[in-house]
């Protein structure tokens, strides 16, 4: 069961109707005993980063997420959910979760439009490592620029086969690089550690929309309102926690 | 890049649509929830149901409607038409809806906006503004789905929507609406100029072009259309292809 963590932050119901179209089985909870015994987490939201916070302090959430993440248990952060994961958010001056290093900041260039709303693009990126070791062949180079095809890469090195397999890519397999996604945000993260970053969009700046941080993953964009490019990343999710 | 967005309005009465689409082959043209999955696939980038249910009684059908909706669509879904206090907003939402869309009641009670986008957050609070241009660069704010002038001036009530927390402005050419002329280009930019939220254009629709006129030179961030997909005389693909060729980034 994948537990959706429900913290009165906004309409639940249709992340857990896409998650249930797209196979899943899944119960929205706030109950922390419920939550231990899921196999993954889902964590969404919308609204205001500081009374997130005091929501989840007040119905004791935070020690059983924690207890979640350390567990290695597969975690899926949406929106508010991905900005939470950080140490801490300019909106309200206000600690978060601090699984991920780094501050969420307001969007702030003159003549951008806040909220970011609407459909905008996610650019996969490499890990540096992987970088480093695909130099040593172009051709590896090649077919590691496109993660999504990442099974196709029979033949090479067992250590890069299992580099490329990691989830990180995962969570994007079937989804073309530069696919649209549906954003509504007026902060972005910032993490310090940018390997965790394993996609970006550009709205004023290059800003991470899809973080991979082990069994954590996080989207600033919307994947129940990104239609069937949405659903296929949800399915990704899905599919990993039935082989956990 | 961003993407301009296309948004199909879709008007429901007494759990039928009574404005939708008027060329497929759909079992029951008449069904809100079939309209919208047929949008989606189409390749709308949203959704927007107006209520134009007129009692109160019949307005629990919306409730169904959106809750049978947000389990096949999976595009934002944005519903408009009667909503008058926190209550209304928060069935809407529960029910599935991603924003809703307040008009007379955000006039008549300014504090709505303030209090909704406290309670729910601004990305789902969308004011709807009806605007007839009373002298050049002049506008007035009409409400009562266009019947009662108000003594609100549009520039200076989008700024103050703005201000109480809407996430987005709905902004309808009262003086266009119907006509198939095109979108009242000056009223869209000034609005648009004006405040730092997306502005969704409105009313006047009647060929792909004047949708390129809206995003070019009426710097909208989204343009609603009713009558000109409804009816089949262009379809979302082709609108997309032609404003994509003339620089308008679209989602495909």
């Amino acid at each position: 069961m994948i537990a959706i963590i429900d913290y009165g932050m906004g309409n639940l119901r249709s992340v857990s109707k896409a998650l249930e179209k797209v196979g899943g089985k899944v119960e929205i909870t706030a109950d922390s005993e419920r939550i231990r015994k899921a196999e993954a987490i889902v964590f969404p939201g919308v609204g205001a980063f500081s009374r997130a916070m005091s929501n989840l302090t007040d119905l004791n959430l935070l020690p059983v997420l924690s207890e979640v993440i350390q567990l290695k248990k597969y975690f899926l952060g949406i929106c508010l959910g991905f900005q939470l994961l950080f140490t801490e958010s300019e909106e309200g001056n206000c600690k978060g979760l601090n699984i991920i290093k780094g501050k969420v900041k307001r969007f702030n260039f003159p003549g951008l439009k806040v909220p970011h709303m609407g459909w905008n693009q996610a650019e996969f990126k490499t890990t540096k490592s992987l970088r480093a070791i695909a130099k040593q062949s172009d051709e590896v180079v090649a077919r590691h620029e496109v993660p999504w095809q990442s099974q196709k890469s029979e033949g090479l090195p067992h250590l890069l086969c299992s580099l490329a397999m990691t989830p990180k890519f995962k969570i994007l397999n079937g989804i073309p690089n530069n696919s649209y996604f549906y954003f509504v945000h007026s902060y972005y993260g910032e993490p310090e550690d940018k390997k965790v970053i394993a996609a970006t969009t550009f709205y004023g700046l290059e800003f991470p929309s899809v973080i991979c941080k082990e069994n954590v993953f996080a989207v600033q964009f919307h994947p129940e309102k990104s239609q069937k490019i949405g659903l296929q990343l949800l399915k990704n999710f899905v599919k990993l926690v039935e082989k956990c | 890049m961003l993407a301009k967005r296309i948004i199909p309005c879709l008007d429901v009465k007494d759990k039928r649509v009574v404005k939708g689409i008027h060329f497929l082959n759909l079992r029951d043209a008449g069904n809100p929830v079939e309209n919208a999955t047929f949008y989606s696939q189409a390749g709308a980038d949203e959704i927007v149901f107006l209520d134009i249910t007129a009692t109160i009684e019949k307005r629990k059908a919306i409730l169904n409607i959106v809750a049978k909706t947000a389990e096949q669509v999976f595009i934002p879904l944005t519903v408009g038409g009667g909503i008058k206090n926190l209550e209304d907003i928060r069935m809407l939402l529960k029910s599935g809806a991603d924003k809703v869309s307040i008009n007379t009641s955000a006039v008549k009670n300014p504090e709505l906006i303030r209090q909704a986008s406290e309670t729910f957050g601004s990305q789902c609070i969308v004011v709807a503004i009806d605007a007839k241009r009373i002298q050049n660069s002049s506008w007035q704010v009409y409400i009562n789905s266009g019947r009662t002038p108000t003594n609100l001036d549009v520039i200076a009530w989008a700024k103050e929507v703005e201000k109480l927390g809407a996430g987005e402005i709905l902004l309808t050419s009262m003086d266009r609406d119907g006509t198939k002329k095109g979108y009242d280009i000056p009223l869209l930019r000034i609005v648009s100029e004006t405040v730092n939220i997306p502005v969704i254009a409105s009313g006047g629709a009647g060929n792909p072009e004047h949708l390129y006129q809206a995003f070019a030179e009426g710097k909208a961030d989204a343009v609603l259309a009713a009558s000109i997909f409804h009816y089949g005389e262009f379809s979302l693909k082709e609108t997309k292809e032609f404003l994509q060729k003339k620089g308008i980034e679209m989602r495909f």
